[in-house]
């Protein structure tokens, strides 16, 4: 086998298996509260309160986007609102409040604290915008 | 060392979570089996995604690398460069650290804080795992996200450029 392919094809199937372990976490936690509690109570029917709590929580929780997207949309799949979600999508790529050590080290802590708060507020922007435009469509 | 200590990370949650189902299961053993079951619909619901990401990652990893990306980063000027640090920022795999350096380089070479600021945005955005918000979210709502995404990288790395011009970085 091509040198080049076996390193891609065991660079990706590390990428993969190391996210399985929190990706069936996960599952299997999502499988538990659906059980446990029919709806979910924490979020409100406030749209920028909403988008706030979903930031929040995407801020501080880390790891693959795999795992965001499958928590995500079983979350929608709950009755929590579309702004919530996407906001915590995108928090949970664009706010790195685990890597910001390295990155304070790497680029510079002022640019990398105004960076994740920028990302914050971002996040909530774009969940509201998204959301507006798939009203419209 | 740091490998090591993520790797584990992801099985202590898995332990934890087995633990709570062994907890819960104790008090209301009832909820076990169908919480199993619900878990296990959602299983078969991703399985056949991860096959297509699985694809698309080798695919990447076959042909993107740091090295690669950086060749068209620092060479970029006008407004031009927005779009070589979205496209870089999304063809972008592996874990964020392994960019921190190629960044930091780049800023030695004179590129702007607003250019990796565009490029960390667009890290967001993974081709390889688009099937995966597809089949959950649906297109439309992929590409929307997709779109609103980049852009506001660039609007965040104007504010940047202007931020390290009026030398507050």
């Amino acid at each position: 086998m091509d040198a080049r392919l076996k390193s891609a094809l065991t660079k990706s199937a590390r990428a993969m298996s190391n996210s399985l372990p929190v990706l069936a976490g996960v599952v299997l936690l999502v499988g538990l509260t659906h059980t446990l509690i029919p709806k979910f109570f924490y979020f409100s029917k406030n749209a920028v309160l909403d988008s706030i709590i979903g930031s929040g929580l995407g801020s501080v929780l880390a790891g693959n986007p795999l795992t965001s997207y499958v928590l995500g949309g079983e979350l929608v799949k709950q009755g929590v609102s579309l702004v919530a979600v996407t906001s915590f999508l995108v928090a949970w790529v664009t706010v790195g409040l685990v890597q910001l050590p390295a990155e304070v080290i790497m680029l510079g802590r002022r640019f990398a604290i105004l960076r994740n708060i920028s990302s914050f507020a971002f996040s909530i922007i774009v969940a509201i915008i998204t959301v507006f435009i798939l009203g419209l469509l | 060392m740091k490998k090591t200590e993520k790797s584990y990370a992801g099985w202590y949650f898995l332990l934890t979570v087995a633990i709570l189902y062994v907890i819960i299961g104790l008090f209301k053993i009832e909820v076990i089996l169908p919480a199993l079951k619900f878990s296990l619909k959602i299983v078969r619901n991703i399985l056949p995604v991860f096959l297509v990401i699985f694809a698309l990652m080798v695919a990447f990893n076959l042909f993107i690398s740091p090295y690669a990306v950086r060749k068209y980063l620092g060479k970029s000027s006008g407004s031009r460069r927005w779009l070589i640090a979205v496209g870089g920022g999304i063809i972008s795999t592996g874990p964020i650290y392994m960019w921190y350096p190629m960044l930091k380089e780049l800023r030695k070479e004179g590129v702007q804080y607003g250019f990796v600021a565009t490029f960390l945005y667009n890290r967001a955005i993974k081709p390889p795992l688009i099937p995966m918000m597809i089949a959950y979210f649906g297109w439309k709502y992929t590409v929307v996200l997709a779109v609103v995404m980049a852009t506001i990288s660039v609007i965040q790395g104007i504010i940047f450029e202007k931020i390290e011009g009026g030398g507050f970085l």
